[in-house]
């Protein structure tokens, strides 16, 4: 078979060996993983640090907003992180206001109270240490809201239990009660609106509101220009989520020594793997489909010659 | 005279939210224009299962192509919807035990729980992660370096592919920290926060003119496509 017959064969491969491919680059390592709890080491870039950093700096008992606005659908991606972020706060002993724009992410916010505060701190009590507001609809409609009322459009708890009668929401005005933000998001409504609509209103007041971010790997590009004036910190796609969930170990590491960091803790860190073999077949991907490209070119010309 | 007053509310409510940053006294005015956007959003839920029950009914009742997936969506929707208003399989709740409706409709162990976790959660991430293998696909076929764009494009995502992973570290972690910055993992850092970023800036505000732009022909009446085809 000559090169160029063998070129044509390839450039016209079926493709459902490619996705083949791609299932077992992702498959194996996630079995292998799954076997022998293998992960590998993290760097943490200046986004993902200034996340930790801004977290670690709230004192204890600091009151914090966190809104789950995303899906199952992008679970893969932010679930570690949004896990991470109540792990860190609940370890920090804040204050933990939960609640999402995002219709179907209340069994989420549920799901990673369980995870994170419950199975871990069973002595918190919900409505003085932690609370989730559930669901309100408006996206940035809400936004604007909250800026000036908090209770206005988060008038009970996901439980129905009216507002007044939740202790940890007695000093909780409007969005500026708040030490900080945590927004988790996969799109609109998101991080950006939270910037635009909750952050920059109050840049030039005496307490400016502190927001920290965690996106999808398609979303983070539109929200660097945000960083670090209006965004304290952001965690970019399951590798920022790698990196402070490995950060906030670290830190539970440091506090308590010898303690073991349970399996659900290192989710992101372990999808790092599936990651890199998936990013390594794209990356073959592209330099076969380019070596084919220029080898048709080559053969063309040589045909016109 | 019905378009007259859909107008008028627009151009009051829109001039009002202009005001309440400049003017402190029409605050409180602007906050209940937003509330009462909010009272509209959650209508738009009622009008939106209105219009998918009416589109999938026609799409039933004349047999169209894929009619059948039309059917699936709607006993899905109805059994969803009843499972949830019913509270199929909800625990009570400890403080009204006897009160078979007292708990939470998505509580552990409720059947709407269960569609949200076995059903809909599975459904929604495959769907998601079919991305992967598409994308997989295209980088093969159509991601070439045709030219001098094309070329910068493909080097920039190498450097990120590479530099957001484990495999960073490994082609040039061997590189002296004196020409760190020539590592992939700092490459992939100094790409999205310098020419990302700078690019994403210059998005940024061209939409930030265009809404301004846009804003003010709605408010002034000028654009009435949000009113319905005929304006």
């Amino acid at each position: 078979m000559s090169s160029q017959s063998f070129i044509e064969k390839l450039d016209a491969i079926d493709r459902r060996w490619i996705f083949l491919l791609m299932a077992l680059s992702v498959g194996i390592p996630i079995f292998v993983i799954g076997i022998t709890g293998t992960r590998f080491p993290e760097s943490p870039t200046p986004t993902s640090l200034a996340t930790f950093e801004t977290i670690e700096a709230l004192p204890e008992g600091a009151r914090v907003l966190m809104s789950f606005d995303y899906e199952p659908a992008s679970a893969g991606e932010l679930q570690p992180m949004a896990t991470a972020f109540v792990r860190h706060l609940a370890h920090k002993k804040a204050k933990i206001y939960c609640q999402t724009l995002w219709a179907a992410a209340t069994p989420l916010i549920e799901q990673t109270l369980r995870t994170c505060v419950i199975a871990q701190h069973p002595e918190w009590i919900y409505g003085e240490h932690f609370v989730n507001m559930g669901y309100q609809s408006g996206n940035e409609g809400v936004m604007k809201v909250i800026l000036t009322d908090y209770k206005q459009s988060f008038p009970n708890d996901y439980r129905g239990t009216p507002a007044a009668e939740i202790p940890m929401l007695a000093d909780i005005v409007n969005t500026s009660s708040f030490d900080a933000i945590i927004v988790v998001s996969a799109g609109y409504p998101g991080s950006k609106e939270w910037v635009q609509y909750v952050v920059s209103p109050t840049l030039t007041s005496e307490k400016p509101t502190k927001l920290v971010a965690g996106v999808t790997g398609v979303s983070a590009p539109q929200l660097v220009p945000y960083f670090p004036t209006q965004l304290k910190g952001m965690l970019a796609a399951i590798k920022g989520a790698a990196e402070y969930e490995f950060l906030v170990n670290q830190a539970v590491e440091a506090r308590n020594p010898g303690v073991k960091i349970p399996a659900q803790f290192m989710d992101a860190q372990r999808r790092m793997a599936p990651q890199l073999f998936g990013h390594l077949l794209m990356v073959g991907l592209i330099l076969v489909g380019n070596t084919i490209f220029f080898a048709r070119r080559r053969a063309a010309r040589l045909a016109l010659a | 005279m019905n378009r007259q007053i859909a107008l008028l509310v627009t151009l009051v409510s829109g001039v009002l939210m202009v005001l309440s940053g400049f003017l402190i006294p029409t605050q409180s005015w602007a906050e209940d224009v937003a509330e009462w956007f909010n009272v509209l959003a959650s209508i738009a839920f009622v009008l939106g299962a209105a219009n998918l029950a009416k589109i999938h009914l026609s799409k039933i009742s004349s047999r169209d192509e894929g009619w059948g997936f039309s059917a699936v969506t709607l006993i899905a929707f109805v059994a969803t919807l009843a499972i949830g208003f019913l509270k199929i399989g909800v625990a009570p709740l400890e403080t009204a035990p006897l009160v078979s409706m007292s708990g939470e409709k998505d509580g552990e162990g409720s059947a709407f729980w269960w569609l949200y976790t076995f059903v809909m959660s599975p459904i929604t991430a495959t769907m998601f992660s079919l991305l992967a293998f598409y994308v997989a696909s295209a980088a093969f076929r159509a991601f070439r370096a045709k030219n001098v764009e094309a070329t910068l494009l493909l080097v920039a995502a190498f450097i990120v592919l590479l530099g957001r992973t484990f495999a960073g570290v490994v082609l040039t972690g061997w590189i002296p920290d004196s020409l760190s910055f020539l590592r992939l993992e700092n490459l992939s850092t100094i790409i999205f926060e310098v020419f990302a970023s700078a690019g994403n800036r210059a998005i940024i505000i061209g939409i930030a003119l265009g809404v301004a732009a846009t804003s003010l022909k709605i408010i002034l009446g000028i654009d009435r496509s949000y009113m319905g085809s005929g304006d």
